[in-house]
């Protein structure tokens, strides 16, 4: 029994069943045995039930995943959150919920609803494929019980009516029959595209997801904060942070170097940012530097790698001379921005300087706005007041404790110890400087801008989109083109004989999903079409 | 990019005075639904009437009828309620009319109030949260527009449809509105205006699909009672006595759904290529893309729903409602509440 096709149909009548190839859901067989067992399991999973379930499953999963902060996304806020919730992170930590699209539960979600779309497309491309191959079912006995149905009388004998017909139903594809009565049937039925495009929907979506898989295993991504004049290499020691899927071993990267030459940011006179702008010199493989512009929302690509701008920022520089005498010339190191004016904080290490290794704390402003109590912030991120408030320091750094430190900060451990301690204060304007008693002076230069640049390799990318195209283009055909049937039946008028003008009847009938709008309209115009053709 | 101040000044203007025609548009609407020949003010007149019940035939079974297409129907002896249901289907008529002519005046207003912001701005103008909600209204009123010319039977259910529009635009102007200015770099790019404009459209049109949703659920509601025997008392069941058919929301709701689903998914596609040049990647599960994907999966669930067999009808239009619902929530609390890479909200 046809489980989808149109309500309206007599059930005895076959001709009315499947306008889809939407394939019949059989109950669970009754019986036992490993093999009963796996059939009904296939069949559950394959089911449209089940499958509706996954994507409800699927939509609720991703919930948690955007209302809690993700360590994939945003690893410092991860950490707040289990400071402010120590009771209950361990356990959303533990069942995967900062990491949800990476979790275990999430991709038993996908991956079940991947093995029942797979299991649900082939059937259908076995059926639809038949149908293609097939003529239109033959027609119901009762067409006059069809939904759309219409019976007139015609002056034409039977086989011009027939002929006729066929003109009028150009495009359908159209089956020729003869009943044992003498009566002629033409079966007819076109948008066959529907069920093509809902087939290559389902099968770009499933290539779509392989193209996911294949950029989460073979891609990576690294990223790295570049000083103006300076350069790195595609290598997985010269970036800051790198991940990659786990096919790819650090040694296979493109090889290739970038110099960033000028970082550039205009802004609007309402400073409001306009652009962002870094000159770069980059090198491929073959050893000639080419030059580009970095901007947001224009990376270099080069050989399926692709190098992004991500943000800015200042590194102040200066000139340290200790009190023995030795001076450090162009020191400068880059300080991340704390706000949306580029206050930014950040720290100098001196581990060469003697007697006492030297660091300074600093906080950089681009536009200095004294708060009254010698406290600076930056006003705006444009460079207008250049200013820089250093705590400097003496002692021990403890880079050889072994302990990993941030070069953005001071240990505060050795701080809290006192083998760092701090020296000297004070705000500085470029051109000033910090001196002590004893000879030691840092003197403010000026600075140099940074950008930190993204390298992405994701070689799964083109086949998403190619995807992408197909996926699109077959969800578009499977929701608007709708799948209707035309029968007709031309019989002769009975007791027409006597008046040798071959009158006949016509019998008109046509279904379609009940969803498809505008077949009634159709049908009406292919009916008046068809009468009309009498009086050529 | 400067911004034209005086034009900015004017399209605000525009705008305003489009949410007034409209509110005019909403209150002619009201007279055509109550005067309508199955509308509350005609039934009651004609309940005065003699021979009431069999006027009362047609007002219940019908709805989907143009205003004053029964009177035919009523037997000769009834005068007076034919000319009590005449004159409140001619009212009805000259309501609906008005409704529309204002609907349209303010689908103008509107779209002059947009593109005017385009202009003062210099750019696609649909740069935050109040310039989307004001291009998702206009493009609700566009679809409805679209939906009545293809069954000017329906064009009643207007109220339904100004009555959210109006709310949106109420807000837009209020708590979302954001001065015309340039956008940061990250924006200004061809993009905007492509998934943008992708995502506005989609948004606007499952808004029309959520209203011919709710009213089929009202409606299915109704019916479902009445075939038990059961007169439904409580608002908002009773306005099934005065809606289309349940057979005819449910289409408009699909029709609309079937519609907006590409577009979406367009616009989701769109989103992922912008995001390719702008972040590094095309998919990162930002909140905003979290939500864009729950959104679509639901609206998917629903399409499939409806061809599972005992997930027709109502479930399937509940699930609708759950999309829609996650388009509402992406919108106003993921924008407001929930930092990421689409933090451009406008608002501070």
């Amino acid at each position: 029994m046809p489980v989808t096709g149109p309500g309206r149909a007599p059930a005895a009548d076959p001709a009315g069943g499947a306008l889809s190839t939407q394939p019949v859901e059989r109950p669970p067989r009754p019986g036992r045995g490993p093999l009963t067992a796996a059939r009904n399991g296939w069949r559950l999973l394959t089911s449209m039930r089940t499958a509706l379930v996954l994507l409800f499953l699927l939509a609720l999963a991703a919930v948690p995943g955007s209302l809690l902060p993700q360590s994939g996304l945003n690893p410092a806020k991860v950490a707040a959150y289990r400071r402010s919730h120590p009771a209950l992170a361990p356990i959303l930590e533990r069942l995967g919920f900062f990491e949800v699209f990476a979790s275990p539960w999430f991709a038993a979600i996908y991956l079940l609803l991947f093995i029942s779309l797979i299991g649900c497309i082939v059937p259908r491309v076995r059926l639809h494929g038949r149908a293609l191959r097939r003529p239109p079912p033959a027609a119901p006995r009762h067409l006059d019980r069809l939904r759309h149905s219409e019976r007139f009388h015609t002056a034409l004998p039977a086989g011009e009516v027939v002929d006729q017909a066929r003109a009028v139903l150009r495009g359908w594809r159209v089956a020729h029959r003869e009943e044992a009565s003498g009566a002629v049937t033409l079966s007819a039925e076109r948008g066959y595209l529907r069920e093509t495009g809902n087939i290559v929907f389902h099968v770009a979506l499933s290539v779509l997801l392989a193209g996911v898989a294949i950029g989460k295993l073979w891609g990576y991504q690294g990223s790295v904060l570049v000083e103006e004049g300076r350069g790195f290499c595609n290598t997985v020691q010269s970036f800051d942070q790198f991940s990659a899927g786990p096919i790819i071993r650090g040694a296979g990267l493109t090889p290739f170097c970038v110099d960033l030459a000028t970082f550039r940011a205009t802004y609007d006179p309402d400073g409001t940012p306009s652009d962002f702008a870094a000159t770069i010199r980059y090198t491929p493989a073959d050893g000639t530097p080419r030059d580009d512009v970095l901007q947001v929302n224009h990376p270099l690509r080069l050989q399926g790698v692709r190098v992004y701008l991500i943000s800015h920022g200042f590194s102040p520089r200066f000139t340290i001379t200790t009190a023995a005498g030795q001076t450090f010339r162009g020191i400068s190191a880059p300080f991340l921005p704390q706000d949306g004016n580029l206050t930014s904080e950040g720290a100098v290490k001196l581990p060469d300087a003697r007697p006492d290794q030297l660091a300074i704390d600093g906080l950089f402003a681009p536009t200095a706005v004294d708060s009254g109590d010698g406290v600076i912030s930056s006003g705006s991120p444009q460079p207008f007041n250049p200013a820089v408030a250093i705590f400097l320091y003496r002692g021990q750094l403890g880079l050889d404790t072994g302990r990993a430190q941030s070069v953005y900060s001071l240990d505060q451990g050795q701080i809290a110890a006192g083998a760092l301690k701090k020296v000297g204060a004070k705000n500085l304007h470029p051109g000033e400087a910090l001196v002590l008693a004893d000879g030691t002076s840092v003197r403010f230069d000026g600075y140099l801008q940074w950008a930190s640049m993204q390298v992405s390799r994701d070689p799964g990318q083109s086949v998403v989109l190619v995807a992408f195209g197909f996926l699109l283009v077959g969800l578009t055909l499977s929701l608007s083109i709708r799948r209707r049937r035309v029968w007709l039946r031309v019989s002769e008028a009975p007791g027409a004989d006597g008046g040798g003008a071959g009158r006949s009847v016509v019998e008109v009938g046509g279904l379609a999903r009940s969803e498809a709008g505008g077949f009634t309209r159709e049908f009406g115009q292919l009916v008046e079409r068809l009468r009309q053709s009498r009086k050529d | 990019m400067a911004v034209n101040a005086g034009l900015a000044h004017l399209s605000d203007t525009a705008f305003t005075t489009a949410i007034a025609v409209y509110g005019l548009a909403l209150v002619s609407y009201c007279g055509e639904y109550a005067f309508g020949r199955s509308g509350r003010v005609a039934r009651t007149s004609a309940e005065q009437a003699p021979v009431a019940e069999l006027v009362a035939v047609g007002a219940v079974s019908g709805g989907t009828a143009p205003p004053g297409a029964g009177v035919r129907s009523v037997r000769a002896g009834s005068r007076d309620a034919v000319v009590a249901e005449q004159s409140a289907a001619r009212l009805a008529g000259r309501f609906g009319w008005s409704a529309a002519v204002l609907t349209t005046l303010g689908v103008i207003l509107h779209a002059g109030s947009v593109a005017i912001r385009g202009v003062a701005v210099d750019r696609v103008p649909w740069g935050n949260m109040y310039e989307f909600s004001s291009a998702v209204g206009l493009v609700a009123v566009l679809a409805f527009l679209v939906v009545i010319l293809r069954q000017p039977r329906v064009r009643y259910l207007g109220m339904f449809v100004m009555l959210p529009v109006i709310l949106l635009m109420f807000l837009a102007g209020t708590v979302l509105y954001t001065k015309a200015a340039p956008l940061v770099p990250a924006l200004r790019s061809y993009w905007l205006a492509i998934h943008v404009t992708a995502a506005i459209i989609a948004t606007g049109i499952f808004m029309v699909s959520f209203v011919a949703t709710v009213l089929y659920l009202i409606r299915h509601r109704y019916d479902s009672m009445v075939a038990v025997g059961i007169t439904p008392g409580r608002f908002p069941i009773t306005l099934g006595r005065r809606l289309p058919e349940a057979g005819v929301l449910d289409r408009i709701a699909y029709r609309t759904i079937a519609f907006g689903f590409p577009v979406w998914t367009f616009g989701i596609a769109a989103g992922a290529m912008w995001a390719e040049a702008a972040w590094g990647r095309y998919w990162g599960w930002d909140p905003k893309e979290t939500w864009s994907f729950i959104s679509w999966v639901v609206y998917a669930s629903y399409l499939h729903a409806r061809a599972t067999a005992g997930w027709k009808g109502v479930k399937a239009a509940r699930i609708s409602l759950f999309g829609f619902s996650s388009m509402i929530f992406n919108f106003f609390v993921v924008n407001i509440m929930v930092s990421g890479l689409h933090s451009y909200a406008g608002l501070s």
